[in-house]
């Protein structure tokens, strides 16, 4: 696509690496003596889309923000491209935080900012504060963001504000956003709950096919195991902290369900 | 369910605290109206001066324009000074202050900072840069930036404060630094008020303006308070209409730009 033309050199770099997550013993408690995560061990190959699912309140949100920092882990390895993210400060967390993109559940736009520059925002951590402040982003960042703009159907809204939009445009800036960032691994904390069904297919399928094309690899948090099952090639079973199931979505049978979700009445 | 036929349930509990309350401020503004000796027969002779004084007062004697154009002007000028530095120096300071962006070692001691700033009345403030600075516009001016500080740093800081942290956590999960972080998701979501909180500010500042040259601060108190003083009371209704005048057009100032801003 033309928009890993435009900064060739850190779109090769990133083909070159692996961009496999090893996470080891990942433990998270916000409450002392009330564990979230409790020892998670979990390697993710540097591509396909892995989906965790498990009930609300069970760490899967936690679990993702550990990789980002958004939540500090408590203990434990997590190993991206070389460096231990759970150890990383300053400048070398921002560095290693702006190759990992994140789409949120309600897609934290800054609403009051034209959708072009919340695809800019993409690439904050690239592009110095001055440049910023004044809008005079490199004209490649600006091709690009058309590039995506056009790649989720919404060529013709840069100059919009973000709250005029609808929810499901709202996400789809969210991923374009994300993916300004040319990112190694993208994150998504449930992007397809605030949705309507109809949308989160096309959204989840949006996600699917450009992180495909990029090759990037993609961890998604996901309450609807139709969709985990539809578009995951890895599906991840959390409860109570734990994970209690792992493989391709296939093999997920309805008793592995009734051992994440409990019970059986829903099914 | 169980309760007795006929015993209906409380639906809102008494509030004992609130009767005693207002019990209490009520008896306390009926010992202070005889403690100060109000009377109905104080009032009406009250009213006969009062109906002298705007007697003298009219009508208003303009024969002293320059000298009140002129005070007008330097009050203008305190007031535009005192509130471009002022809201300057409060921007950074609110962001400071505000506890969802800093750490608590920063934002306290700013805290401590703006409400030592904002303890004072600006007249208080005003007499004690007149007394180290001297008479004239720059203690004024002086007086109401610090004026200005402690009022709308404040108010910065609790808009900061009463922000989506959504849009924040996004930023910084793209590898943002902390000033693009605020450049990004943190003025977008307070400039509408920020422009507010300064144009109340400016307003106040037009106001105490022509308050700080009653004390010697420069403006056109001090022209009031020399006519004052002379017994020259239609001056002082000239001085007073002026003074409206300026008011209202810096109203219908800021109302243009606040319109601009939406």
């Amino acid at each position: 696509m033309s928009q890993t033309d435009t900064a060739p050199a850190a779109a090769t770099a990133a083909a070159g690496a692996d961009r496999s997550l090893t996470i080891r013993h990942l433990d998270k408690e916000y409450v002392r003596g009330k564990a979230v995560l409790r020892d998670i061990n979990l390697t993710i190959d540097g591509r396909g889309l892995t989906a965790i699912i498990g009930p609300s309140g069970t760490g899967k949100s936690t679990l993702i923000r550990c990789i980002n920092r958004l939540v500090e882990p408590s203990g434990g390895e997590i190993v991206f491209m070389g460096q231990d993210l759970a150890k990383l400060r300053g400048a070398a967390l921002r560095a290693a935080r702006r190759r990992i993109g994140m789409v949120f559940q309600e897609y934290n736009l800054v609403e009051r900012l034209s959708v072009m520059e919340n695809l800019l925002c993409g690439r904050l951590g690239y592009v110095p504060v001055w440049r910023a402040w004044l809008r005079r982003f490199p004209q490649a960042d600006i091709d690009a963001a058309f590039a995506l703009l056009d790649a989720v159907g919404l060529g013709d809204f840069a100059t919009r504000r973000a709250d005029a939009l609808s929810g499901g445009q709202r996400q789809r800036v969210g991923i374009a956003r994300a993916l300004m960032q040319q990112p190694d691994l993208l994150l998504a904390d449930e992007p397809t709950s605030s949705l309507d069904p109809k949308t989160s297919v096309e959204i989840m399928e949006l996600m699917a096919r450009l992180t495909g094309a990029r090759d990037i690899p993609v961890v998604v948090n996901i309450h609807n195991v139709e969709l985990a099952r539809r578009f995951a090639t890895r599906v991840i079973g959390m409860t109570g902290g734990r994970v209690v199931f792992d493989g391709p979505p296939a093999a997920l049978e309805p008793r592995h369900l009734t051992e994440i979700y409990g019970g059986e009445d829903w099914l | 369910m169980s309760a007795a036929a006929g015993a209906r349930r409380r639906a809102f509990a008494p509030d004992w605290t609130g009767r005693v309350v207002v019990a209490a401020i009520a008896l306390y503004t009926l010992y202070a109206f005889s403690a100060l000796d109000f009377s109905a027969q104080r009032f009406a002779t009250g009213l006969g001066e009062g109906a002298r004084l705007i007697g003298r007062m009219l009508p208003p004697n303009f024969a002293r324009w320059p000298l009140l154009v002129e005070g007008l002007i330097e009050s203008l000028q305190i007031a535009i000074l005192a509130s471009a530095l002022g809201i300057l120096a409060s921007l950074p300071l609110g962001l400071l202050a505000a506890r969802n962006l800093m750490p608590g070692w920063v934002a306290v001691p700013t805290r401590f900072f703006i409400a030592f700033c904002r303890s004072f009345h600006p007249v208080i403030v005003a007499i004690l840069f007149v007394k180290a600075i001297g008479f004239g516009a720059l203690a004024g001016v002086a007086a109401l930036i610090v004026a200005s500080m402690g009022f709308i740093a404040k108010l910065f800081a609790e808009a900061i404060e009463e922000i989506s942290p959504k849009p924040l956590e996004a930023v910084r999960a793209s590898g943002a630094p902390f000033a693009a972080v605020v450049i990004f998701a943190v003025m977008p979501q307070v400039m509408s008020r920020f422009v507010g909180f300064a144009l109340y500010q400016l307003d106040s500042n037009l106001r105490n303006s022509t308050m700080v040259g009653l004390v010697g601060a420069g403006g056109i108190g001090g022209t009031l308070d020399a006519a004052f003083k002379r017994f020259d009371y239609d001056f002082v209704s000239a001085i007073l209409i002026a003074i409206i005048a300026m008011i209202f057009i810096g109203e219908i100032l800021s109302g243009w730009v606040r319109r601009a801003f939406q």
